[in-house]
């Protein structure tokens, strides 16, 4: 992999004085994690533990009719069977949706099966041996009705919401008189495939219960909002329950919402007044803790002869259960990106007999750009442009629809950086016209990146103490991406300190909540909170000392103070000012706290467009016989607002891209159509990129200043590298070959010439 | 997984003696059985662990100069021994292009050859599946079928015979020793693994209870190291079963062809040779339109057996690539992607 960082810029438009964002800091966490010292959720074994085993339906639709519950109970060493003929009582209904994101569950509320994989039993045993033959030996039987996995056999219907209730029709302008207005009309159908989450970490649990107090050990995205709903479901008070989420094997969205499996071994704890440990197996994550829905897409665009969209109609398809909603907003992905006087975003919802949908990295925008980024190239073919020069032609300098603003955009700027560096001038325009030295095909294609940034309702805690210590709090997720790190270079930025001189608390849910890690709104929303909880503790600090005579800081109220090095100084005198210890102890208080409750403005959030915005090129190298595909060269140059840590996102920029190129080339779960089951759960069939797929990878940090999406100035970058890439990828391929794939992802046979 | 014996051999007469016990599996490497038993697809009543027996770890090269590779030599001890890579080099690119490197430290020779299929409905125990329940059918034959077999598949199983390792070994005439209650014996790879007809549970030539100790490759074989090649057409880099494989050998004097070998992978339940293909490249030279012709030959009695035809032809190509990459020489040094067709340019050197 290349890694070659010559092109970074820093992002550092506005450096801050005693900050260290900015800086390339390693993980906090990383010495943990690569000496093992880092205690996973399953690594946990409280005394008395008991281990739990799911079992997973065998059929996609109809009903248990028996299980040998007796031959299980005769196995050594099992205690406990959960049927729906011995299901543990719950108090919220599962078949009830739970605000605001929770699904419709399965926790053997009846004996029916609505997808492959829906656990029908739990089986708890002394030892996970014991648990697992168990469960084997429950040999359900089924009465079976036929599976519908398919576009033909399942039902479409008008959805109410997609993605996160995001509205399903979106529109603006006169898409008729746009399309008759058009002197090009440019149509394609695309598909995207069911996709799983696949984070290296199963999900598991360790549920240990004292009276009616529960602490569970688990990787959870969501802290807080799971402590809400397992209160509801166990009706305890929600201050009862304690979620310790230090680590996450990966998690991309599939943590961030209940799931059945976990909330039965948690009931089985209860019931068994000891502790019950969970994980799922690889294959048992193939269903009942969501996936990225199948999309059939539709994309019409109407031209006028000089390269100008004049309308855009994205129509999705997009797959969920039978019982329950989560839509890919997959036509979504057309809203925000380019100009075009009428534009039409409209989805269909398709139940099928599967595990309902969720939240999977770029949730919409992924399946989404994948369609649209090849649509424009097309597009542009169409009218003769290079794709460059047709994008750059159709460049929204306003929202299209409302007009607003964007709070920054340098996406014009990603478009240059990333295409000197790729090279993409030297671009021929004809499609099959390069080789390299030994007869491969070469391809380059493009593709714009582009994600929202949103934040969440965040909290976080600044405790500056008299003995010179600071203390920083906050429920963060860290995932792998980098969060406790990222996260304490704020805190460390607000006080004026080196990230190593704080101590910084996260990944309990007794720590402020700072909210989901999702929507790439992690960084922006808890370290917001941090930036504000810091702040606020120096105030505190300030007015101590502006009120007091015997301070060099006495009577500065109205100049201000600032932060340095453990200090507070003069704002117009950086040489008259003292320790924050020695505030303290002359006022003899043992500390101050700072907290804070963060949001975005209102006011800019209403007056602004604001997203992240990228380009990405991609050259891959086909050979014409074999079909061989490989992606040579990636290079994304991406702007997300202010940059906290280049080198944790440069590794969210890789991630993303990698992503991608197994979007475009390699992911997708095969369903067997007659059973309606996935065939290819597990990692050796399921393919994910290996490094040798990705050879070289470069992400280029375009500087940008927003002042508007926060008062830390940071977007998002977790999510935004996926988008673009997978066009990129597969216009690139088109490139290479003349062959256009419009189905996901791109095999051997779709460009063999037989 | 089932509640089983375990015995651990000191001995190869204890392991037969054990092996040969209804219910008997023996466990080398683990790398397939242990995922298998995970799977509810093996329930071996005992596991007899060979793990201990140090005679069957060792490679010996014999006075005659073939080298006898013990059972449990590791796939990659024996790819990175540099004599062994450099006498018999298209072996060593064929172990090199399997699986991961943790997997290739611990899987061994005999275990390669006796590693199932990697069919998703064998896998599956809610599946029909012929080879693992006999008469139960075959849930491959109309489902998700597209890796399939194309040569020697019956009605009753499309499975292919996912080895790497095996294909060269084919193409090598090696030879594999086994030891029994009746004594020991030797089987000629060739007919080590059988194609699945009516009795796709059958799938080796092995007796109740035999173990292989050793394969051995003849010396003769060494006279295709100049010019040989395997080449493993996938779905990824690395990491990632063949969608077909081919080894290609041939010995060259004055610009014509005294001998080849051609074995194709992936294709079939055993390693495809064909020796009419070689048989029409001798006195020949070189071209490529002699290595078209050979690869059809190769190719001549494939039928899908599902929404497979295209790897007819892909294996073809990939046959024809692979005898032109070999009359091109050996590389010298082992490409950066062993066994990648984007490792068959230009020479040695190979960057990753």
């Amino acid at each position: 992999m290349s890694l070659d960082h010559s092109s970074d810029t820093s992002a550092r438009p506005t450096t801050r004085y005693g900050s260290n964002s900015g800086q390339a800091l390693t993980r906090r966490d990383g010495l943990l994690k690569v000496t093992g010292q880092a205690t996973y959720a399953a690594d946990n074994h409280p005394a008395q533990l008991a281990y739990a085993v799911m079992v997973g339906a065998t059929i996609a639709r109809g009903h248990v009719t028996a299980m040998d519950v007796e031959a299980a109970s005769r196995h050594p060493g099992v205690i406990e069977i959960f049927t729906p003929d011995s299901a543990p009582h719950f108090a919220h209904d599962p078949d009830e949706k739970m605000p605001p994101f929770g699904f419709r569950l399965e926790l053997l509320q009846n004996h029916s099966v609505r997808y492959a994989g829906q656990p029908i039993a739990l089986v708890v045993a002394e030892t996970l041996e014991a648990a697992t033959e168990g469960a084997r030996l429950l040999k359900p039987a089924y009465e079976t009705e036929e599976a519908r996995t398919t576009l033909d056999n399942g039902v479409e219907f008008d959805p109410k919401a997609v993605g996160v209730g995001g509205p399903p029709s979106t529109s603006h302008g006169d898409l008729d008189a746009a399309f008759a207005a058009s002197e090009t009309i440019v149509e394609a159908e695309y598909s995207t495939p069911a996709q799983y989450h696949n984070a290296m970490e199963p999900h598991a649990v360790v549920a240990e219960w004292t009276d009616d107090h529960l602490t569970l050990d688990m990787p959870n995205q969501a802290l807080a909002m799971s402590c809400a709903s397992y209160a509801r479901y166990f009706d305890i008070p929600v201050e009862n329950v304690v979620i310790r989420s230090p680590f996450l094997g990966g998690g991309f969205g599939s943590k961030a919402i209940l799931n059945g499996p976990q909330i039965l071994a948690i009931a089985a704890a209860r019931k068994l007044k000891r502790p019950v440990k969970l994980a799922l197996t690889r294959a048992q994550m193939y269903g009942p803790v969501g996936h990225r829905g199948q999309t059939w897409q539709t994309l019409r665009m109407g031209l006028s002869g000089n390269g100008r969209l004049k309308a855009i109609h994205h129509r999705s398809i997009s797959a969920t259960s039978s019982f329950d909603d989560f839509l890919e907003p997959a036509a979504n992905a057309s809203l925000p990106l380019y100009a075009a006087d009428a534009l039409l975003a409209e989805h269909k919802g398709l139940r099928l007999d599967i595990g309902t949908p969720g939240p999977m990295r770029a949730p919409g925008e992924a399946s989404g750009s994948a369609a649209l980024e090849v649509a424009i190239d097309e597009a542009a073919e169409a009218c003769g442009l290079d794709p460059l020069e047709f994008r750059l032609l159709n460049y929204a300098e306003s929202e299209p629809g409302s007009g607003r603003p964007f709070s920054s955009k340098a996406l014009r700027e990603c478009y240059e950086r990333g295409a000197e560096v790729f090279g993409w001038k030297q671009r021929p325009r004809a499609p099959r016209t390069m080789q390299d030295e030994n007869g491969l095909l070469v391809g380059w294609g493009m593709g714009t990146a582009v994600f929202p940034c949103p934040m969440f309702p965040a909290q976080a805690r600044t405790t500056v103490r008299a003995d010179g210590s600071v203390l920083v709090e906050t429920g963060g997720v860290d995932m792998g991406q980098g969060a406790w790190t990222a996260l304490a270079q704020i805190a460390a930025e607000a006080l004026g300190l080196e990230a190593h001189e704080i101590e910084f608390r996260s990944g309990v849910s007794t720590l402020p909540d700072a909210g989901v890690a999702g929507g790439s709104g992690h960084t922006a929303s808890a370290g917001l909170a941090l930036s504000k909880a810091g702040l606020n503790a120096l105030a505190k600090l300030a007015e101590i000392a502006a009120n007091d005579p015997a301070s060099p800081l006495f009577g500065a109220g109205n100049i201000g103070v600032v932060p340095r090095g453990g200090r507070l100084v003069r704002r117009d005198d950086e040489s008259r000012g003292e320790r924050f210890a020695d505030i303290l102890i002359r006022a003899k208080q043992s500390e101050v706290t700072g907290e804070a409750k963060s949001m975005r403005e209102p006011e800019n959030a209403e007056k602004f467009a604001m997203y992240s915005h990228g380009a990405v090129f991609a050259e891959v190298k086909v050979d014409p016989d074999l079909g061989q595909i490989r992606t040579t060269r990636l290079v994304g140059a991406f702007a997300a607002g202010r940059v906290i840590n280049p080198r944790l996102v440069r590794s969210q920029y890789y991630g993303g891209m990698i992503w991608g190129t197994s979007f475009a080339l390699h992911e997708a779960a095969f369903i067997d159509h007659r059973t309606g089951r996935v065939m290819n759960a597990d990692l050796a069939e399921y393919h994910v990129p290996v490094n040798a797929d990705v050879p070289s990878l470069e992400a280029i940090l375009v500087a940008e200043d927003d002042p508007y999406v926060n008062s830390i100035g940071v977007k998002g970058v977790g999510e935004i590298g996926i988008t673009g890439t997978v066009g990129a990828i597969a216009n690139a391929v088109w490139h290479a070959t003349g062959m256009r794939v419009r189905n996901f992802p791109i095999h051997i046979e779709d460009i063999l010439v037989l | 997984m089932n509640l089983f014996d375990y015995v651990r051999a000191s001995s190869v007469d204890e392991a037969v003696a054990a092996g040969a016990k209804p219910g008997a599996r023996i466990l080398a490497g683990g790398t397939n059985l242990v995922d298998l038993m995970k799977m509810g697809v093996a329930e071996p009543a005992t596991l007899v662990d060979i793990t201990r027996l140090e005679e069957l770890k060792r490679i010996n090269w014999l006075s005659d100069g073939s080298v006898r590779i013990g059972s449990l030599v590791r796939n990659s001890d024996l790819a990175y021994e540099t004599h062994f890579a450099k006498t018999f080099p298209m072996v060593a690119e064929a172990l090199l292009s399997g699986a991961s490197a943790q997997l290739r430290n611990a899987a061994t020779a005999g275990g390669n050859l006796l590693q199932k299929t990697r069919c998703s409905y064998y896998q599956d125990v809610a599946s029909a599946c012929n080879r693992r329940n006999a008469g139960s059918g075959c849930d491959a034959r109309q489902g998700l079928n597209r890796l399939h077999a194309v040569l020697g598949w019956s009605d009753h199983c499309i499975a292919t015979h996912p080895s790497d390792f095996c294909v060269p070994l084919a193409a090598l005439d090696a030879v594999v020793e086994v030891t029994g209650k009746g004594g020991s014996r030797e089987i000629p790879i060739e007919s080590f693994h059988l194609l699945p007809g009516d009795q796709p549970g059958k799938e080796n030539a092995l007796e109740e209870g035999e173990l292989v100790t050793a394969i051995r490759i003849p010396a003769d074989a060494s006279r295709f190291a100049a010019h040989s090649r395997y080449l493993k057409l996938r779905e990824r880099t690395s990491y990632a079963f063949a969608v077909v494989s081919a080894a290609a050998a041939m010995m060259i004097e004055d610009g014509r062809i005294l001998e080849a070998r051609l074995t194709l992978g992936a294709v079939a339940a055993k390693p495809w040779r064909s020796r009419e293909a070689e048989a029409a490249m001798i006195g020949q030279m070189p071209s490529k339109d002699l290595f078209d012709h050979a690869a059809g030959i190769a190719l001549r009695e494939a039928s899908p057996s599902g929404n497979n035809a295209f790897k007819i032809e892909l294996a073809r190509r990939l046959a024809a690539r692979a005898l032109s990459a070999a009359s091109a020489g050996t590389p010298t040094a082992m490409p950066a992607l062993p066994g990648s067709p984007l490792s068959t340019f230009s020479g040695d050197a190979h960057v990753a």
